[in-house]
């Protein structure tokens, strides 16, 4: 229900959240809009179960890892994510060009920068923090978007391919800087980037 | 005590007078005009005036915003994000053409899941299926405190306005509206169960009840095209918004309902109802049988003495921004379809029916303390199944004219997932094109 909202959201907080993720003033109740009327529970916060509600995101081969980027603390079942983390979370797909009008050189980097949105691609795979990519962490993302459509033994070898490709070390997992190196040609800023409307 | 008796009579006296007063003009100015079906046009000025009165609200309250310089928060009616237009396939072509791997055979790129991560996340702010089970934001306050999202832009004027519009409501309209009411079920119940009894043919009382309901909700209705009207023999297809919808189109003409038996009040109508003219009412275990459905509803439209039968394929009420997936039981039984759109002007009382968050009681309460209910109705051209089209593509093929007509989204999601989860073979549909277009993994 979007009525009560925007009378919950004080302007002290709108203010926090347009500096820490930069999106604008009507971007930030707007969302939060959005963020009410996924809270079927009513109690301020989004579980998993609030997210899976969504058909489009059901359906979606990696929509599980996807809903995980926004609970930070792990894979616990209970895990409730507010308005201030749900809003740090969508901040990283803002567009770049954004960024232009308030170049703050003392600030840190944005959110949405081309290293962040890599970051988070990265934790789409590495589903154990360990800042590495193993071999079974791709294999596993590997089956969630092929399905049942791909043999082990495909799969298997196209996972060592990729890996052979990207690892410089040797240690037959992608760290995060080889991760960078594989998709420096890619355009990241576009492929990780929403237009939000103002 | 005693000097309070002279006061006495006069209360009574008073009370009695205004009583009086109040049903004759009932009586007069709405009751007898219903039954013969005459309209005096005092809903339509009524419209007109309440539009204006908006339009000024929404001025003052963007007039306060500025003056504080603050924002005023419109509804997302255009979007929050502009969606990329581009669809799964071309971006991986896309991934795969610009990559310089030195292999041939393009694979797996690792920069696919962006792609799946950013539709992800876009149906995250903004997805086509769960606001249309809530009710549609408006552009401007209609001085509901229901559908108002600037409380702190109200200045006194609009405030007071908004009070003595709270007065009207719920002190005249409400009251009128519950009596209008109690008397159009009382009619047909009591009318019907006489007709019962006398020798059998059909009477049009229905319409006359149906009409004296119209005006407890005080319903503005426009029916568009009436030569295309359902005839006998046929089955009318409407797209669902509120149970409303049934003494909308009923007010109109005579249709044949379909429906589950229910127990209390509803059902009294339901039986009342039966005894004047056919209709199909299922047991609940006789819900799930579909082949008995199936065949209760062909033997009806066999019969080109019975009303058309009137039918909401979607199974649930959505909040009329869009139509979705038409099951497609109604369209496999072979008889002319009439489609019928309706269209509610969500300014003067959001009609839509939230069953998740209302019960119908409470439901029906807020319909009658709104403005009016204002809505469109256009009958279409009657359509059949043609030559090597199955049912579904039939049912696809009609729910897209009413859409069209109505000015709705044409959705293919199923209105079921309101309740419930979304099919595992969407999933796999996915994955299946993703593997496909993913690169050649060649099976050798």
């Amino acid at each position: 229900m979007g009525s009560r909202a925007s009378t919950l959201l004080r302007e002290e907080e709108i203010e926090e959240i347009k500096k820490e993720t930069g999106f604008s003033h009507s971007q930030i109740t707007r969302l939060y809009s959005r963020f009410t009327s996924l809270d079927k529970g009513e109690n301020g916060t989004l579980s998993r179960e609030d997210f899976q509600r969504i058909p489009e995101l059901a359906i979606n081969p990696l929509g599980d890892r996807i809903i995980n980027a926004f609970f930070p603390e792990g894979l616990d079942r209970e895990d409730q994510v507010n308005f201030r983390g749900f809003m740090r979370t969508l901040a990283h797909f803002r567009p770049i060009e954004d960024n232009e009008k308030n170049k703050d050189p003392t600030a840190s980097e944005p959110l949405n920068s081309r290293t962040n949105k890599l970051l988070f691609a990265f934790r789409l795979y590495d589903l154990d923090r360990d800042d590495k990519i193993s071999r079974d962490e791709l294999l596993q993302v590997l089956r969630m978007m092929v399905g049942v459509n791909i043999s082990d033994e495909q799969l298997g070898s196209i996972a060592d391919r990729t890996i052979q490709e990207a690892d410089q070390n040797g240690d037959n997992s992608i760290s995060f800087n080889e991760f960078i190196k594989v998709l420096e040609k890619v355009d990241v800023e576009q492929k990780m980037s929403i237009r939000f409307l103002h | 005590m005693g000097w309070l008796l002279p006061f006495d009579n006069l209360l009574c006296m008073a009370l009695g007078i205004s009583f009086t007063v109040w049903f004759t003009s009932l009586l007069v100015f709405i009751i007898v005009p219903a039954i013969l079906g005459v309209s005096f046009g005092i809903r339509k000025l009524y419209m007109n005036s309440l539009l204006k009165i908006f339009e000024w609200a929404t001025l003052r309250m963007e007039r306060g915003a500025k003056e504080k310089n603050q924002h005023l928060y419109k509804p997302y009616s255009n979007g929050i994000i502009a969606k990329e237009m581009s669809t799964l396939e071309q971006e991986i072509q896309e991934l795969r053409s610009s990559s310089t791997t030195l292999s041939s055979e393009p694979e797996f790129e690792m920069a696919d899941i962006m792609s799946f991560c950013r539709r992800g996340v876009e149906s995250i702010v903004d997805d086509e299926v769960t606001k249309r089970f809530s009710a549609e934001e408006l552009e401007s306050w209609n001085l509901l405190t229901r559908s108002n999202y600037n409380f702190r832009h109200i200045s006194l004027r609009l405030s007071v306005l908004w009070g003595l519009g709270l007065l009207i409501r719920y002190s005249f309209l409400l009251p009128l509206r519950i009596t209008l009411a109690a008397t159009g079920i009382g009619l047909l119940v009591v009318l019907t169960t006489i007709v019962g009894f006398l020798p059998s043919g059909r009477y049009k009382i229905h319409m006359m009840c149906y009409r004296i309901c119209v005006r407890a909700l005080t319903a503005i209705i426009t029916y568009h095209n009436s030569e295309n009207k359902p005839k006998n023999g046929g089955i009318c297809v409407a797209n669902h918004t509120t149970p409303i919808d049934v003494i909308i189109l009923a007010n109109d003409g005579c249709y044949s309902m379909v429906g589950q038996v229910h127990g209390g009040l509803i059902g009294v109508v339901q039986r009342a109802m039966v005894k004047s003219s056919p209709h199909i009412w299922f047991e609940r275990s006789e819900v799930k049988d579909r082949h008995l459905v199936a065949k209760m509803l062909s033997n009806h439209v066999a019969d080109k003495t019975n009303h058309p039968i009137l039918i909401f394929p979607e199974g649930t009420c959505i909040n009329n921004t869009s139509v979705m997936m038409f099951k497609k039981g109604s369209f496999e039984i072979g008889c002319t379809v009439y489609p019928v759109a309706i269209k509610y002007d969500p300014r003067f009382g959001d009609a839509f029916w939230n069953s998740g968050k209302f019960g119908m009681v409470s439901y029906l309460l807020r319909m009658m303390s709104s403005w009016a209910i204002v809505c469109s109705v256009w009958y279409l051209p009657p359509v059949n199944r043609e030559e090597g089209e199955d049912a579904v593509q039939f049912a696809n093929r009609v729910k897209a004219a009413i859409a069209r007509q109505g000015g709705l989204v044409d959705l293919l999601w199923d209105g079921g997932l309101k309740r419930g989860k979304v099919k595992d073979t969407f999933r796999e549909e996915q994955q299946k094109l993703y593997s496909k277009v993913g690169g050649s993994f060649s099976p050798g």
